[in-house]
């Protein structure tokens, strides 16, 4: 049973997982927080340029090492090989492998806990790339599970190191600690304020990179951004990790001001929106994918703001995830196309928010921000 | 709305309107639906235009490479790596110091590696290294009949393995 539990992914998908689980802290404006480590086996190619045979080779060394680790017990294990196209749309979705090793050929893998908060892809652009995921912003909590995780992985290899570039990576932009640690955030009142353009280019000069897209109009990526450091060579790994935490402190700051800002100057306003999206939830029979992310952001706003009870932020944050195609397909059981999936995603939300409390908003007083 | 814009990668009506900066520079992206959806632009850890701009700006031109130089451990080229960006195994970082090294100072934040080492890997290399070392000194030793010498290191010799191997017996 064991074997069998390990390689399925409907067993991943009913476990209680780090960031689809109630149980885990939810907090306002970070949704989680993630840092990754690449690492490569001293003496083998890279898996770019590795031979069939020699990419083999590192993934049953790998697994081998990743089987000795009390983190990683009775881990799931999957060869990308055998996983079908919407299992690894899946497992992208919930942030567990990236887009490029669900494209990639022969020999890669993924090791993820029973928690899913670590994963360990093998054969991306390196050898290993390990990485943890935490709810909420926990950097140091999360350095110290990867640092430890790290640690005890290099008990069983041999990992690829210069003194003076530090641990060698197939790309040089990666070079030095090899870490890349981020945040997720939700900061839909800078987007609605106009204000991410300002936030993205003093968030660049303070050597710290904004993925996601801000528009006008329709918010097809729900407010939702991922800050991470830039560069990798030269500084610490608590150097980095202090100078990004102090960045996402003042953003978290700058998000809060923008909330406050917008209930002063017109309450009414942002809360005919929060009310909007609740109604259309509720009661919307076509969805796609873009409107749904906007319209669960905005619910997520409202609780921020003390609309709705604070313990329906888990609820939110697992249909983030799960209103996504490929969730939405496996839960239909098939694939199926755009249209018929916009059909199921409304009927999916309708059913999720049902019996969602109503709105709570007092015209007197426009509340506070969170 | 005399004008619709028009989707950036196909050219049907855009619902999808986007901005993201890259270098400091504002870039604005119009993307239909369909397109939206399939690059991802639900997943913020997905979609970057910065990748998709610094792939593009990725130009092979320099200096040329000495012809014939190749990573000697596995057969890679400059050549690939100005193609690909990317090198063929750690020991290129040696082979390619002349080419690599120039460019870290405009990739990173300092050109010398502070932070985390991976202690266990680094001893059991220099284990491995003494050990080396000692089996010539072992050899050495034994053809020119010098068998204190030789006794003596192959005392050393065992307390190396053992040092290598501290549960076996
Ligand atoms: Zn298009
Ligand atoms: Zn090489």
């Amino acid at each position: 049973m064991p074997r069998e539990d390990s390689t399925s992914l409907a067993a991943l998908l009913s476990a209680p997982s780090e960031l689809t689980d109630p149980g885990s802290s939810k907090t306002a404006i970070v949704l989680m927080t993630r840092i990754r480590l690449a690492r490569n086996v001293v003496g083998h190619s890279f898996p770019g340029w590795a031979k069939p045979a020699q990419r083999e080779e590192i993934l049953t060394s790998c697994r081998d090492a990743v089987a000795r680790l009390p983190q990683m017990k009775r881990c799931f294990n999957f060869a990308v090989a055998d996983l079908g196209e919407l299992e690894r749309q899946i497992l992208v979705e919930r942030h567990l492998i990236s887009r490029e090793l669900s494209g990639s050929k022969g020999g890669a893998g993924v090791l993820i806990s029973r928690d899913q908060a670590f994963s360990l892809m093998v054969n991306e652009e390196d050898h290993l790339r390990i990485q943890v995921l935490r709810a909420g912003l926990n950097l140091k909590r999360a350095w110290t599970a990867i640092n430890d995780l790290d640690s005890a992985l290099e008990e069983h290899l041999d990992f690829a190191f210069s003194p003076t570039l530090g641990y060698l990576t197939a790309c040089p932009t990666n070079l030095g600690t090899a870490m890349r640690a981020s945040a997720m955030m939700h900061l839909p009142a800078l987007v609605i304020s106009n204000q991410m353009e300002k936030v993205v280019r003093a968030v660049n000069q303070l050597g710290m990179v904004v993925r996601g897209l801000f528009g006008e109009g329709s918010d097809a990526s729900g407010s939702i951004f991922q800050i991470s450091n830039q560069t990798t060579l030269g500084e610490a790994e608590e150097v980095i990790l202090k100078r990004l935490g102090s960045v996402l402190q003042s953003i978290v700051e700058h998000e809060l001001n923008a909330r406050a800002k917008l209930l002063e100057a017109d309450a009414g306003k942002l809360h005919d929106k929060i009310g909007r999206a609740y109604g259309i939830l509720q009661n919307s029979h076509l969805l796609t994918s873009g409107e749904a992310m906007n319209l669960l952001s905005l619910l997520r706003l409202g609780i921020d703001l003390g609309l709705f009870p604070d313990d329906q932020r888990s609820l939110i944050d697992r249909l983030l995830i799960e209103a996504q195609p490929g969730h939405l397909q496996h839960t239909h059981r098939g694939e199926c196309d755009a249209a018929q999936r916009d059909v199921l995603r409304a009927a999916r939300l309708r059913s999720e928010f049902a019996s969602f409390p109503r709105p709570e908003i007092r015209p007197a007083n426009p509340g506070a921000a969170a | 709305m005399a004008n619709p814009l028009k989707c950036d990668l196909c050219s049907k009506p855009a619902t999808v309107h986007l901005t993201q900066i890259v270098n400091n520079k504002v870039h604005k992206v119009d993307l239909c639906e369909a397109c939206a959806q399939a690059k991802g632009v639900t997943d913020p850890g997905g979609f970057s235009l910065a990748d998709l701009l610094l792939k593009a700006s990725l130009t092979p031109d320099a200096a040329p490479p000495a012809p014939g130089t190749r990573c000697p451990r596995c057969g890679y080229t400059p050549v690939e790596f100005k193609k690909h960006g990317r090198l063929g195994c750690p020991a290129c970082y040696d082979a390619f110091a002349t080419l690599v090294e120039p460019m870290l100072a405009n990739m990173h934040s300092g050109v010398t590696h502070s932070g985390k080492v991976p202690a266990r890997s680094l001893e059991r290399k220099s284990l491995h290294d003494r050990l080396t070392k000692l089996e010539l000194d072992l050899t050495e030793a034994i053809k020119s009949e010098r068998y204190e010498d030789a006794a003596r290191t192959r005392d050393e010799i065992n307390q190396v393995k053992q040092a290598f191997h501290p549960d076996a017996p």
